[in-house]
C-alpha cells in the first residue's frame, strides 16, 4: 500500500532522515521505533506532506505522491494524529473536528458532528463531551479528541505519532481495540510509541530507527522487549534499576488541608500528607483529575484557597517560587516545552535559568558568560545531554534531551523537595531509564520526591509510599509493601468508596 | 438638551460610525486570520483617494464606491504579500503601508490636478428613507432617511457574523488565526487564507474611506482619514472580535466624535484641540479596560513557517 524510498531530510544542519525505506501493507499495522530523535516523527511528517521531503519517493495505493501538502495527503486517503496535538486551544471540541472533515456543504453542521463525537467516544469509551472548550482540557482528553477526529475523518493508512503517551492504561487498551479494528477492515496503520509492550501487542512488523536511518526490520512474533530495546539503542538497555533501601530522614514537607477553589470550582478538595526526606511519594492517578493543580500549588504557581504548606518549618503557603526555590524547592513541570524550558533560548541559558542571578552565575548585576559555557558542559557529561554545543536553541534538541536539561537544572541544585510531573513523558526507554535512575539517586541523597504520574509501572517501581488522585482528592498514601494494584486501579478509575480524602 | 439636540447627536453619530464600521469589519477579517490590522488607516485613505478621484472623474458615485474598495483591496494585496508571503513583520509593514499611502495619495493628487491640490467637490449619494421607520417621529428621519451605503455597513455584520460562525471558510478563517499549523495540517493552506481575509478586509476598508470622502466630506483632502483606522482598530478590540461588537465599538467612537463636534457649538472654554482628542483618550481608556480580559487570536502576528 505504502512505498518510501531514499528519504531524506534535514533541518539546517540537523541531518533527521538519511535515507530511509519504508513499506506498509493494506490490513498491516506496523510499529515505527527508535529513539528520541531519530526521525520518526520527520519521516511521518513528510509522508503526509506537512514538511517537504529534501530527496526520495512516496508510492502510496500505486500512485506516486510528491511535493504534497496535508490536503493532497488527506484527499489520497492518508490520516494522521500528530504527536504535537494540532488542536485550536479557543475553540470546541466539535469546531476542531469540523476543521477540515470532508464534505461538500460550504455551512457548518454543528449539532450533527457533536452527536457524532459522542456516539464515537461511547463506542470507543473515549468519554468527550463535544462542547468542552480544548484549552480547558488536560493533555490526556486532548489526545482523545486527537483520535476522534481521526476516527471520523477515517482513512485507508492512519499514522498515530506517540498516540499512547497521554493515555491511562484503559485508555491505551481501547486505542489498540480501534486499531485492530480498523486492521481487520484493511486499513493500515503505522504506529509510533516508545511502550514495547504495545508495540508488540498490536504490530505485526516493527521498523527502527537510529540516527535517521533504519537500523533494522524484524516480525513482531517472538521477538521480546530486550531485543527491541537493543536493536533502538545499539546494544543491550542497561538492567532495571534497583532501589537501595533508605532510611527515612526526617519531615521535611508538610501539607496541610490544603485545598483550591477555583472561579467557584473545586479543583482541589482539602489535602494532607507529610514527606520525609529520602522518601517518594508516588502520585497515580488518570490526568486531569487534579494533579496538575496540586503540582502548581506545591510549586508556588497557584495559591490554595485554603489549608497550609509547611517546608523544613517554613510556612510556604503563600512564598513565590523564588522564595520556595531558596528554599530547596525543584519542579519538574508536565509540560516542558511551555513550563519549563524557553525552547528559543539556548542549552546554556535553559541551564542557568534558575539561579542565573546568583554567583558564580553572576558577579555584580553582570552575568558571568563564560561560566555558563562551562556549566553547561559540565552538567551535559554529567546528565548525557546530546547538544551540538551549549548555545543552540533548546527548542532543535529531541523531548529526551530537553527533558535532560531540565532534569539537570532541578537535580542539579540538590534539592530538598521534588516535584516531578511525568518527568519521563514522550521519552524513550533509554532515556526514561536514565530519568528514574536521578530521581532514585536523588533520593539515595536525602532528597524528599513528588512523583505524579499516569503510569502504574513508573509509581510502582519508584514509590516508597502510594497515594491515587481522582476528582481532585488524594488518597491516603499507603506504603509500597501493602499496596495492592487492583486497588489502586479502581480507585483511578473512580471508585469513590476507596478514597477517603485526604482529610479524613 | 432638547430632543431635536439629541436627534441632531442620533445622526451625527451615525453619519460619522459608518466609515469607521467599514473599516473595523475588515480589519476584524484580516485579524480573525491572525494579522494585525494596523494598515487600516493606509487602506482606508487608498478608498478615499480612488474613490474621489474616480467618482470626480467619471461622475459617478456608485462607480466611485466600487473603485474605492479595489483600491483598498491592492493596498491590502500589498500588506499581503509582505507580511503572509514573505513574513515581513505586521506592524512595521502596517505602518509603512499607512506612510506610503498617505504620501502617494498626496503626490498624485498633486500630479493629477496640476501644481496645487484642488477641492473637489463631490455630490453625495442619494437618500433612501425607509418605509414606515422614517415616519417615527423626531428619531425616524434621521436614523432611516439614509443612502445605502450606510444601511449597507450596518447589515453588513449579519452576513459576517453567519460566516464567522456558521460557515466552514469561516471557522478555517479562524482556526488560521488561533493555530495556522493545525489549520495546515487538517488540509488548508494558512498564507493563502490570510492573504485572502487582508485583500478582503482592504476592500472593506477601502468602502469606509469612500463613505468619508463622498458621502461625509464631500472631497479629498491629504491625509484626510487623520486616524480614523486606528479608531476602528480600537473598536474592534473594545467589541472582543465580533462583528455585533465592532458596531458598539464603532457607535460609541462615533457618539463622543459628535459629541466633540457639537460642544465646540456650545462654547463651552474648553479649547477645541482639547475638544478633539476626546475620541482618542476614550480608545485608550477602553482599551485599558477592556485588554484585561480581551483575548486575541492565538497567532496573531506570528508568521507560520512550513518547513
Ligand atoms: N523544526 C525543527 N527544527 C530543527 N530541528 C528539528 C526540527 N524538528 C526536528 N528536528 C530535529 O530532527 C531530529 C529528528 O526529530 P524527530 O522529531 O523526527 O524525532 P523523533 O524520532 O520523532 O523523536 P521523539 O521520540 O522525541 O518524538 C532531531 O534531532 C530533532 O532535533
Ligand atoms: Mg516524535
Amino acid at each position: 500500500m505504502l512505498e518510501m524510498r531514499g528519504i531524506k531530510k534535514a533541518y539546517g544542519t540537523v541531518q533527521a532522515n538519511r535515507g530511509i525505506d519504508l513499506d506498509v501493507a493494506a490490513g498491516q499495522i506496523v510499529g515505527l521505533l527508535g529513539e528520541n530523535g531519530s526521525g520518526k516523527s520527520t519521516l511521518m511528517k513528510l509522508l503526509f506532506g506537512v514538511v517537504s521531503a529534501d530527496a526520495g519517493t512516496i508510492r502510496f495505493k500505486d500512485k506516486p505522491l510528491s511535493g504534497h501538502g496535508p490536503a493532497q495527503a488527506m484527499a489520497a486517503g492518508l490520516g494522521m494524529i500528530h504527536q504535537h496535538f494540532t488542536l485550536v486551544e479557543a475553540m470546541s471540541v466539535t469546531e476542531n473536528v469540523m476543521l477540515g472533515a470532508p464534505g461538500s456543504s460550504p455551512w457548518l453542521s454543528p449539532r450533527e458532528t457533536a452527536s457524532r463525537i459522542r456516539q464515537e467516544s461511547a463506542t470507543y469509551g473515549l468519554d468527550i463531551d463535544p462542547d468542552a472548550m480544548i484549552g480547558d482540557l488536560p493533555h490526556g482528553r486532548r489526545q482523545r479528541v486527537e483520535i476522534v477526529k481521526a476516527i471520523l475523518r477515517g482513512a485507508d493508512l492512519l499514522i498515530l505519532d506517540e498516540p499512547t503517551s497521554n493515555l491511562s492504561p484503559p485508555e491505551v487498551e481501547g486505542l489498540l481495540g480501534i486499531m485492530a479494528r480498523l486492521r481487520d477492515q484493511g486499513r493500515a496503520i503505522v504506529f509510533i510509541s516508545h511502550k514495547l509492550d504495545e508495540v508488540i501487542a498490536i504490530c505485526s512488523e516493527v521498523v527502527v530507527l537510529r540516527d535517521g536511518a533504519v537500523a533494522g526490520t524484524c516480525r513482531v512474533e517472538g521477538a521480546t522487549r530486550a531485543g527491541l530495546a537493543r536493536m533502538m539503542v545499539g546494544r543491550d538497555m542497561p538492567p532495571p534499576i534497583a532501589r537501595e533501601a533508605t532510611a527515612a530522614g526526617r519531615n521535611v514537607l508538610h501539607v496541610g488541608q490544603m485545598a483550591l477553589t477555583e472561579r467557584g470550582v473545586e479543583r482541589l478538595a482539602p489535602i494532607s500528607f507529610s514527606l520525609r526526606a529520602g522518601e517518594i511519594l508516588a502520585i497515580a492517578g488518570i490526568d486531569g483529575n487534579g494533579q496538575t493543580e496540586l503540582a502548581e500549588c506545591l510549586a508556588g504557581l497557584r495559591l490554595p484557597t485554603a489549608g497550609g504548606i509547611d517546608l523544613d518549618g517554613h510556612d510556604i503557603t503563600l512564598a513565590s517560587v523564588g522564595e520556595r526555590t531558596e528554599l530547596g524547592m525543584a519542579y519538574i513541570p508536565v509540560d516542558r516545552a511551555t513550563m519549563s524550558l524557553v525552547t528559543g533560548m539556548s542549552v546554556s541559558d535553559n541551564l542557568a535559568l534558575r539561579d542565573f542571578d546568583k554567583p558564580p552565575l553572576s558577579r555584580g548585576g553582570y552575568l558571568a558568560r563564560s561560566y555558563f559555557a562551562e556549566r553547561a558542559r559540565e552538567m551535559s557529561q554529567r546528565f548525557a545531554i546530546k547538544a551540538s554545543g551549549p548555545d543552540i536553541a533548546a527548542r532543535t534538541l529531541s523531548g529526551g534531551n530537553q527533558q535532560k536539561i531540565v532534569l539537570a537544572r532541578e537535580i542539579g541544585r540538590h534539592p530538598a523537595v521534588m516535584i516531578a510531573h511525568q518527568p519521563v513523558w514522550g521519552l524513550d526507554p533509554g532515556a526514561t531509564h536514565f530519568v528514574i535512575e536521578q530521581i532514585l539517586a536523588l533520593r539515595a541523597a536525602g532528597g524528599a520526591i513528588i512523583y505524579i504520574s499516569s503510569s502504574l509501572e513508573e509509581v510502582m517501581t519508584l514509590g516508597d509510599r502510594i497515594a491515587v488522585m481522582q476528582g481532585g482528592r488524594l488518597s491516603i498514601p499507603i506504603d509500597r509493601d501493602t499496596v495492592d494494584l487492583t486497588q489502586i486501579g479502581l480507585m483511578m478509575a473512580g471508585d469513590d468508596s476507596l478514597i477517603h480524602g485526604a482529610a479524613a | 438638551m432638547d430632543l431635536m439636540m439629541i436627534a441632531d447627536l442620533a445622526a451625527a453619530t451615525v453619519r460619522i460610525s459608518t466609515p469607521l464600521l467599514f473599516a473595523a469589519l475588515g480589519g476584524l477579517l484580516s485579524e480573525k486570520a491572525g494579522t494585525f490590522a494596523v494598515g487600516i488607516e493606509g487602506m482606508m485613505l487608498a478608498g478615499a483617494f480612488t474613490g474621489a478621484i474616480s467618482a470626480f472623474v467619471f461622475g459617478n458615485v456608485a462607480l466611485g464606491f466600487a473603485l474605492a474598495a479595489l483600491g483598498g483591496a491592492a493596498t491590502g494585496s500589498l500588506l499581503a504579500f509582505a507580511t503572509a508571503r514573505c513574513r515581513a513583520d505586521q506592524m512595521v509593514t502596517g505602518l509603512a503601508v499607512n506612510v506610503l499611502v498617505l504620501g502617494l495619495s498626496s503626490f498624485l493628487l498633486r500630479g493629477l490636478f496640476g501644481g496645487r491640490a484642488p477641492v473637489i467637490r463631490l455630490t453625495p449619494p442619494g437618500t433612501w428613507p425607509l418605509p414606515w421607520l422614517s415616519e417615527i417621529p423626531v428619531m425616524g428621519p434621521v436614523l432611516f432617511r439614509q443612502s445605502a451605503i450606510v444601511y449597507l455597513a450596518f447589515l453588513l455584520v449579519v452576513p459576517l457574523t453567519l460566516f464567522l460562525t456558521k460557515t466552514r471558510a469561516g471557522l478555517t478563517l479562524r482556526a488560521v488565526g488561533e493555530n495556522p499549523e493545525a489549520a495546515f495540517a487538517a488540509g488548508y493552506d494558512p498564507i493563502r487564507i490570510r492573504m485572502i481575509a487582508i485583500v478582503a478586509g482592504g476592500a472593506l476598508a477601502g468602502l469606509g474611506g469612500a463613505v468619508l470622502a463622498l458621502q461625509e466630506v464631500g472631497s479629498f483632502t491629504d491625509g484626510m482619514t487623520n486616524g480614523r483606522g486606528f479608531i476602528a482598530l480600537a473598536a474592534i478590540m473594545v467589541g472582543r472580535w465580533t462583528p455585533v461588537g465592532a458596531i458598539a465599538g464603532c457607535l460609541i467612537f462615533g457618539f463622543v466624535s459628535a459629541l466633540e463636534l457639537r460642544a465646540q457649538s456650545w462654547g463651552l472654554p474648553v479649547s477645541s484641540y482639547v475638544m478633539q482628542m476626546m475620541p482618542y483618550c476614550l480608545a485608550l481608556a477602553l482599551l485599558a479596560g477592556v485588554s484585561r480580559s480581551a483575548r486575541l487570536p492565538a497567532a496573531i502576528g506570528v508568521p507560520f513557517i512550513r518547513h
